[in-house]
Order: structure tokens, then sequence, then C-alpha cells
């Protein structure tokens, strides 16, 4: 259970509530306009953005100021989720353990983790050499060697074409129920969230809204999110 | 963006930063101390105040004015060897100032090149020593970094600017007015500060050039006081002047002194339509032609003579050769140490008064700091015998200022870019630089690495007021060569020193280019 209890975010003048909580497990689409918060709610969640108020629990342990390595939760951010220096594998292998050489045994894990992903035989490569799906692929490798309770994802799959992220959206699903892993994902595009969530968190005016079935709320949508889906 | 983001920790850098300060201060404590209020400085003294202020003002003034002929008429030719000459100009700021000075004078000197002309057709010659001569060092050390400073400038003029000139048809003098004219404004009064700045603290060149009642600069005037006289409050009174007079120019400096360019693509040249005159061609031609011919001869003097001098080399020089490198090489260790956590500190730290702690260096004068240091330590320990660990320290010290300029950006850059990641993933600490900050800044650690062991390598400072005749320093040595008119020897050990200090600035800055990052 990852439950937020009075949260409030205050920056520069930008407040953004937000009282609810998620079971483990699930998967939880963040939607709303832009500018309305949905990145700056998922950063408090991960710990890059202080909240002024309230507190953020996982199970019944608060991390309100926990650390985001200690948060027990796998990231994936809209870029940079690659040491553009580093080879795919150590890339992976840093969701293991950030040691220097891996033991063949981690070695293997991340070798599984990038068939897994189908990134068969890429290890060795740099980010740079990978397209833009080969390189969410390899950020989702990491995510599964992490093996998370939760993967936060901010957009990851936003530049790219609709086929491949509808395919990304399948990979994320697959990834979640091998790890058992919940998700929370940031996304501008509706059909993402009934792709792959069972709820939606509709964030406008300042409010992150406790979440609804997504089916139930896409289709009789309030009046700000039916402004908002058009 | 909150705290945790960047996991950088503060207390090393901040634990260096309070070192470098206490170690600045606690010289500065100790000149205080000495400087006895019932001191009156003499009449030589005031000289030397106002020597130092005039001849670094007129360093500033002609290495700036040239620096717009060259720079301009480099931005606007293409000819060959361009890239050759461009890479030269990055050649005097590691060039050790008493190797340029010997090369200056087989030119400039009494029975240099020019007299030597001048003879020919019945001119009366011309003398080096004295305020034209530490002002024409001066020239030739900053005349090509302003150059190049200015040369950054022009390559930041979108290609597209002179496009929309050739198109309009616009005349050379308007596109000097509309283009050129405003980057000059921009980047003269930074450049001018830090060759004053620069300028002001300047030893070597008015040790050997200069010197005598009319020519002596202040940081002179403290070493004759010490090493002459013995008179430790004059020498004293004169250091806390010297931080007055340098303090003072590098408080103002600070906010004007441009960042130091990592030289890389400089030789990059813009496609332009608006210079084809013959009358400009020709005037560039021969600023060109001189600016060369005053960076090349003297530096190729240097070489022949110095292949000359080799066989005449006594075992002493090479001895210092030897001292002189791991001294370089342990302020380089040193520098490091310093230099890193405190970029990474200043890199993640929204305050930018963070960086004016390196900067104190450029203020504080090796010789003030030596002569403190000497006045703290001898009652204790013989002070030769810390001769070198003190030229370490503050050979480190006086590169710190540069260094922190070359580090930063790409700590920053690193931090920017994947500091949520790495935050994410519980990379910290030690782990943190290895595993990416390190690797991403190698080509600035490189560089900055590089030139911190050529400064340190030919740098003739504070060993000259700690050391005794059985430990020198090579620059020191080749001095008292020179000193004792022998001059084979000097040039032989002028020509080691050059390959020294290139040398190592070419293996470090190689190390941090080969297999240097390219996304």
């Amino acid at each position: 259970m990852l439950s937020l209890t009075d949260v409030v975010i205050l920056q520069d003048g930008f407040r953004l509530s937000a009282d609810f909580s998620i079971s483990t497990g699930q998967r939880v689409a963040v939607i709303g306009p832009s500018g309305a918060g949905k990145s700056t709610l998922v950063n408090a969640i991960c710990g890059f953005v202080d909240v002024s108020a309230g507190t953020i629990a996982l199970q019944s342990t608060d991390i309100t100021k926990a650390m985001p390595s200690e948060r027990d939760m796998a990231i994936l951010f809209q870029d940079n989720n690659l040491f553009a220096h580093l080879s795919i594998t150590q890339n992976v292998g840093l969701g293991i353990r950030p040691a220097m050489r891996l033991s063949v045994a981690e070695n293997e894990v991340v070798a599984n983790a990038l068939s897994r992903v189908g990134l068969d035989g890429f290890g060795t490569r740099k980010p740079g050499a990978l397209s833009g799906g080969q390189q969410s692929r390899a950020a989702l490798a990491r995510a599964l060697v992490q093996s998370k309770p939760w993967m936060i994802l901010d957009e990851p799959f936003a530049a790219l074409g609709p086929a491949l992220r509808a395919e990304m959206l399948d990979l994320v699903a697959e990834v979640a129920t091998e790890t058992g892993a919940g998700v929370l994902m940031v996304t501008h595009a509706p059909e993402d969230a009934r792709r792959i969530a069972d709820t939606v968190i509709f964030v406008a005016d300042g409010v992150a809204h406790a979440p609804v079935a997504t089916a139930e709320l896409l289709d009789n949508p309030p009046p700000a999110l039916k402004a908002y889906l058009g | 963006m909150a705290r945790s983001a960047f996991q950088i920790s503060p207390r090393l850098g901040a634990s260096a930063a309070v070192l470098i300060a206490a170690l600045i201060l606690s010289a500065l404590g100790a000149v205080v101390s000495r400087a006895t209020s019932d001191f009156v400085l003499s009449p030589a003294d005031w000289a030397a105040v106002r020597f130092t202020i005039w001849q670094a003002f007129l360093s500033a003034t002609f290495s700036c004015l040239l620096a717009v002929f060259v720079a301009r008429a480099l931005a606007r030719r293409r000819f060959w060897g361009r890239g050759l000459l461009i890479t030269l100009l990055g050649a005097p700021f590691i060039l050790p100032v008493i190797v340029a000075v010997l090369g200056l004078l087989a030119i400039f000197g009494r029975s240099g090149i020019l007299n030597d002309v001048l003879g020919l057709i019945g001119l009366q010659s011309v003398s080096i020593y004295g305020l034209q001569g530490v002002v024409l060092a001066h020239v030739f050390f900053n005349l090509p970094l302003v150059t190049r400073l200015l040369l950054q400038g022009w390559q930041s003029i979108p290609a597209e600017r002179f496009r929309l000139v050739a198109q309009l048809g616009m005349p050379p003098r308007m596109v000097f007015g509309l283009i050129e004219w405003p980057l000059i404004l921009r980047i003269i009064p930074g450049a001018f500060a830090l060759v004053f700045v620069i300028c002001l603290t300047s030893f070597a060149v008015a040790l050997t050039l200069g010197g005598g009642p009319r020519a002596t600069t202040i940081e002179l005037a403290i070493y004759q006081a010490f090493r002459f006289d013995f008179d430790l409050s004059r020498a004293a009174y004169l250091s806390v002047l010297q931080l007055g007079v340098a303090g003072a120019a590098a408080v103002v400096a600070l906010w004007l002194i441009p960042s130091v360019g990592l030289g890389g693509g400089l030789d990059r040249m813009q496609k332009r339509w608006d210079v084809r005159g013959g009358a400009s061609r020709l005037r560039d031609t021969i600023v060109i032609g001189f600016a060369a011919a005053f960076l090349i001869l003297p530096l190729s003097a240097v070489l022949v003579s110095g292949l000359r001098g080799l066989a005449d080399v006594p075992p002493s020089v090479w001895a210092s050769a030897w001292t002189s490198t791991w001294v370089a090489l342990l302020s380089t260790i040193v520098l490091l140490a310093l230099a890193l956590p405190m970029a990474g500190w200043i890199a993640t730290s929204r305050r930018t008064s963070v960086e004016a702690v390196g900067l104190l260096g450029l203020a504080a004068s090796p010789l003030m700091i030596g002569t403190g240091w000497f006045i703290l330590i001898h009652p204790f320990v013989n002070p030769a015998d810390w001769a070198l660990t003190v030229t370490i320290v503050v050979n480190a010290m006086m590169a710190l200022p540069f260094a922190l300029r070359i580090l930063v950006p790409s700590l920053r850059d690193s931090a920017q870019a994947y500091g949520r990641l790495s935050a994410g993933l519980g990379l910290g600490g030690i782990r943190l630089w290895a595993w990416v900050l390190i690797p991403r800044g190698r080509t600035q650690i490189g560089f900055a690495a590089g030139l911190t062991a050529a400064l340190s390598v030919g740098d003739l400072g504070v060993i000259a007021l700690f050391a005794d005749p059985d430990r020198a320093t090579l620059p020191l040595q080749m001095y008292r060569l020179m000193g004792s008119y022998w001059t084979e020897a000097a040039s032989g050990a002028a020509l080691i020193l050059l390959v020294l200090a290139l040398g190592l600035f070419w293996i470090m800055d190689y190390w941090g280019r080969r297999n240097a990052i390219v996304d």
C-alpha cells in the first residue's frame, strides 16, 4: 500500500494537494493537463521534490523524508534513463548494485533481463548506438533486475510512435506481472491509461484526485476531465 | 530540485575550501603580525607599488589592443597553417616563464636578432631590461590568451549572421559595428581584468627583466627584502601591500573574468563573404605575420640554442629536472584532491559565492604566502627543508582558480542530466564519482591536471624564497645558470624544461581526451 495523507506540495506559488492510497500491485495512470502537476506528484512520491505537509507511507513505513534510493521504487524518467557513457550491461547492472564488477551470477541475471526485453546481444553497446525504443527496453530491463515493489514511470515513452508506445506499455505490464510490482505512470494519452491502468488519478486545479477505475472515469468524465480530453 | 536529487556531499568540498582559506589566512596573519605599525614605507617601496600597477596596466592594455587586431584577422582569413598557429596560441599559457624570457632575450636582448638588425642599418640598439622588457614579456604571454578568448567569441557568432550580412551586402565597417564591436565590448573587460590581475603578481618576469629602482614589482621587492636583507618585517609589510593591491583588483575582476576555454574547436573556420577586399587582406596578412613571428621566433630560438647547449648541461640540471617532475606530479595530485570536491560542491550549490574561495588564490600572491609560512615555521624548523613541500602546495593553490573554472561546468552538466537517475539508483559519494562524474568529466580533469603540472613544473616563485643551494627545481637551477652567465647550460636547461612542461601537459590532456565521452 502506497498512501499519501494530507500531502501538500508548494513550489514557487504552485500548490498541489493529494490524499489517497493505492494498494500493492495496482496499475495506476496519472493524467491531467500539462502544467497541472502530474510530474510534480510523482517526483514527490519518488523523493525528488520535498513535500511541505503531510506524509507519504509505503506499507506502514513513513518515507516522507527518505532518500530516493531508499523508497523501494524503480523509476523511469522521460529522458536520461541511461548513462550515455556506460554500456547497456553496466547500465542494467547498476540496478543490482553499483559495483565495478558484477559476479558471474549477477551477470547472468542482467543477460536474462536483456533477453527478456528483446535486447539479446546488445549488452556491450552504448546507449547512443540504440534506437529510442531499444533505450526504453534497456531501462525496463534495469527495472526488471531492480525488482522493486513499485515502478514509477514519468512519461518515459512520450517520444515514441503510437505502435511502439503500445508495445512498450505491454512490456511494462509484463515486467510488472513478473516482479509483482505496482505501476504508477504519468501519461497525457488516455489510450495509454486504458491499455495498462486499472485506475486513474486525475490531476487538475491543484488537486490530485483519488484513483477511480479507468473505464468508469474515461467513459463518464467529470467536467474538468472532459475539458482536458476534448 | 530537492536536496536529495544530487548526492554530491558538500562536506569534502567545504573542508577543502576551509583548508585553502586557513592556509591563506594563516599566512596573512603571520605577515600582519610581523608588519609592525611603526614601519615606514620607503620611497623605493612606493615606487614598487606604482611600477606594479603601471606595468600591469600597460601589459593588459597592449595585450587586449593587439589581440583585437590579431583575433579579427584570424577570424577572417583562411590560410595554410592556420590551425597550427591557433594551437600554438595556447602554448604561452603553459610555457615556463623563464624559458620564454630566454627566448625573448635571444630576439630582443642585447645581442639578440633585433639589435643585430638595428646595428646593420645603423640604428641605436634597444634594451630589453626595465619597463619595456617586463611589458614585452607580459604581452608575449597574454596576447595569445586574449586572442583565444576573442576567437571563442567570434566562434559563437551564429553562421546565419554572416549569411545575412552577405545577403544584405554590408561593407566591413558595418559588419564591425553591428557584429564584431559588441562582441569585443563583451569579452575585453573580462580579459583585461584577467591579464591585469595576472601581471600584478608577476614575479619571474620582473626578476629576470626588471629590477633596479625603476623596474621593481612588489613581488620582487618582497623577494629582495627577504633574500638580500633578510628583513622579515619589511617583507611582511610589502606582502600586506601586495595583498591589498592584488586582492582589490581580484575582487573587481572576479565578476568579469571569463571562463577558461578548453581550446578545442577554435580552429573551425566560419565561411565569410564580407572580407574579400585587397587592402584589408594585406592588412590582415601583416597582422597575422607579425603575431606569428612574435610567437614563433622566441620559441624557435629556445629550441635551436637548447639543442646546441644540451651537451653542456651539468648533472645538477638533470637532478633538478627530476625534482621538478615529482614536485609537479605531487602538485597535480594535491590540486585534484582539492579541486574535485570543491568543484562538485560548487556545481551543486546554488550559491555562487563558494567559487570565490578558489579565486582567493589569485589574490594571494605566492610570495606573500611564502613569506607568511616562512615566518610561521622558521622558529621551529629549517625552512629550506620545507621548500619543496611549500612549493607543491602553493603551486596547487595557484592553479586552483583555473581548475575550478574548467571543472565546474562539466560537473554541473552531469549533475543536471544524471542527478535524478543517480539518486534513484542510490549512486552517491565515491561511487557517484567513480561511475558518473569522473568518466563524464575526464576531458576536463585531464586538461586541468595537465595545466597544473605544466604551471608547477615551470614555476619560479616561492621556491626562490626558500631554497638553499642543495635544493632546486629546474626553473631555479636555470635562473642560477643564467645569473652566472653560463648561457649554453642555461639554454640546454631551458629546452629540458620546455619539453617537461609541454610533455606533462600533453600526457595528462591526452589521457583526458582519449576515450573521451561523445554522447
